[in-house]
């Protein structure tokens, strides 16, 4: 019984880590820049989200406005602050976008306080019987819902929609997709307004799990997606949802059974230096 | 006196340190996210050996030791990835030390390490110790600046492949920065532990590798004089104004980001650019 509870348990945090990893790897695709900042939006999802439902908004309109705003907000760091240092060694973006992450977070600490912030009346907590015995609360459910249900549409549009064609041909070869006509700059733009708008909603669908948001807690997330990309080989769409799911199980077996020599972050990033060190390329690509 | 006198300790602890990470990142172009794992090794090492009764100007060879057998495994991650890969593995490193030290009982858990003994003579004596690693340190960079070991980190930092093209060994240079950088981070973090007197694994988290790479960033990467400088300000920036010590990370974030984005080669290559313009005119 521990066994699957651990198991679901660590689906639910990969499904997590999967909607917040998958914004990251769409910027590394598309510009290989690792953007730690990324977390940022996270937070600032998750605040949005509170505060939305806090106000007498429905979770869902809390969940969409969380997305949209965030989504232009993802938009306009791009625009400000990496597009002009597309010309430079990516690790003076990777640099700039941690200084900017940790700055983000001092700015939410002034603005939103502290302490941080909780739902008056949290919603989506009832509890669902899956099966004989078995309960799962609505919030943990919608959360494998929601991020199984975006990353389908996701891989949908990529594959056959006129602007998921666009964006393949400016990942695989840029200067090559400008020449066919593609506006590579509006390719960048809906690139950041998604994986911006994704990890909101995993921001939002945290708060809901935790029913606290504070300031730093985009802080592990940042930097566990990191891994969790370079772990699914940089890139790849694909590595990056297994290594998301693989994390989650990984982490809650081992907080379980390895709790008593390292803490839980410091497992996701035994398992990346040991990966990193033995298969440089990732988990999942040919070398 | 006491007030000034702790105010410079702290300072030639932060040059130290920040001095060892250039070593690595500046001379070496190797990035590191987690040069505070060594200062905490450093500091570990040195506290448990001085609480054994050891005097602390010779548990800082252990200390340094220590970390820089610590700073050779890492550094063999550096032969195998690069540059953003390396600065991901570095950070792993980070939260590794941070996420083991916080459950080793011996090395006092969550709580860490308290009452650590006072140096002999006091904390002048610690200034001075503190003022000796750090002049000692300096001369080093300096010495290995202009010989000829300077000249192939340069190459690595500029070129790898092309460096290995002309002969020089990458791997053996690289491994030569991560041991001496590391093992200067060692000495600073034994002089820390025995500066503020206790420590714990907080005190050696991401925040503490992000403003020491603050420090060699603002300063200027590879600049020795810029990186001191920046390293003396920035350390004692939060004492002189209240408000700096309340937004500390605001700031220190803000600087990294506003220095890569309009002038990533620092405050070094700012005076440099100035003083071409003088002499141009």
């Amino acid at each position: 019984m521990l066994a699957i509870e651990l198991f679901i348990q660590g689906i639910v945090q990969g499904a997590i880590y999967a909607l917040i990893a998958l914004g990251l790897v769409l910027v590394y695709g598309l510009l290989r820049i690792l953007h730690v900042a990324h977390a940022a939006l996270y937070t600032l999802g998750a605040y949005l989200g509170v505060i939305v439902v806090n106000n007498g908004g429905h979770i869902v309109v809390a969940a969409a406005v969380a997305m949209i705003v965030v989504g232009f907000v993802g938009v306009g760091i791009y625009r400000l602050a990496y597009k002009p240092l597309l010309d430079k060694p990516p690790l003076i973006a990777l640099i700039a976008s941690i200084g900017l992450f940790i700055a983000a977070e001092e700015v939410y600490r002034i603005i939103f306080g502290a302490y941080g912030m909780s739902f008056v009346q949290p919603p989506l907590q009832q509890q669902i019987e899956l099966f004989t015995g078995f309960h799962l609360s609505a919030a943990r459910i919608s959360v494998v819902i929601l991020a199984v249900l975006f990353i389908g549409v996701l891989g949908w549009l990529a594959a056959s929609t006129r602007t998921g064609i666009a964006w393949r041909a400016t990942v695989s070869d840029p200067d090559m997709a400008a020449s066919f006509g593609v506006n590579i700059e509006k390719v960048r733009y809906i690139n950041f307004f998604i994986g911006s708008a994704l990890a909101a909603l995993a921001g939002v669908m945290v708060a809901l799990l935790n029913n606290l948001v504070e300031p730093t807690m985009g802080a592990v997330p940042a930097y566990k997606a990191l891994a969790i990309i370079v772990l699914g080989g940089l890139g790849s769409v694909r590595g990056t949802l297994v290594a998301s799911i693989a994390l989650g199980i990984i982490e809650s077996f081992g907080t379980i059974y390895l709790g008593h020599v390292l803490d839980r972050d410091a497992i996701a990033f035994t398992f990346l230096i040991i990966v990193l060190m033995i298969r440089p390329q990732g988990l999942l690509t040919r070398g | 006196m006491s007030y000034e006198i702790a105010v410079l300790t702290s300072m030639s602890i932060a040059i130290l340190f920040a001095l060892s990470l250039n070593l690595i990142t500046g001379f070496c172009g190797q990035v590191s996210l987690g040069h505070a794992a060594f200062y905490g090794i450093g500091a570990y090492v040195a506290a448990m050996l001085t609480k054994a009764g050891l005097a602390l100007p010779i548990a800082l060879i252990p200390a340094a030791v220590m970390a820089g057998a610590v700073g050779v495994l890492v550094g063999m991650a550096s032969l195998r990835v690069r540059h953003d890969f390396l600065a991901i593995t570095t950070m792993g490193v980070g939260f590794l030390f941070v996420g083991i030290v916080r459950k080793q009982d011996a090395l006092g858990g969550e709580i860490g390490i308290s009452g650590i003994p006072s140096v002999a003579f006091g904390r002048p004596g610690l200034l001075l110790l503190a003022l000796i690693c750090m002049v000692l340190f300096i001369l080093l960079s300096i010495h290995i600046q202009r010989s000829w070991l300077g000249f192939a980190f340069d190459s690595i930092s500029d070129d790898e492949d092309t460096a290995r093209t002309f002969g020089i060994d990458v791997s053996k240079f690289k491994l030569l920065a991560f041991v001496v950088g590391t093992a200067g981070a060692g000495v600073a973090g034994g002089l820390y532990a025995h500066h503020i007197r206790f420590i714990g694994p907080d005190s050696f988290g991401f925040v503490e590798s992000v403003t020491v790479l603050a420090m060699v960033i603002v300063g200027g990467i590879g600049s020795i004089a810029g990186v001191a400088v920046a390293a003396a300000a920035l350390s004692t920036m939060p004492l002189w104004l209240q408000f700096v010590d309340d937004y500390k990370l605001l700031i220190y974030g803000s600087l990294i980001f506003i220095t890569m984005r309009f002038a990533p080669t620092g405050l070094a290559g700012i005076v440099r650019t100035l003083w071409k313009k003088r002499q141009a005119q």
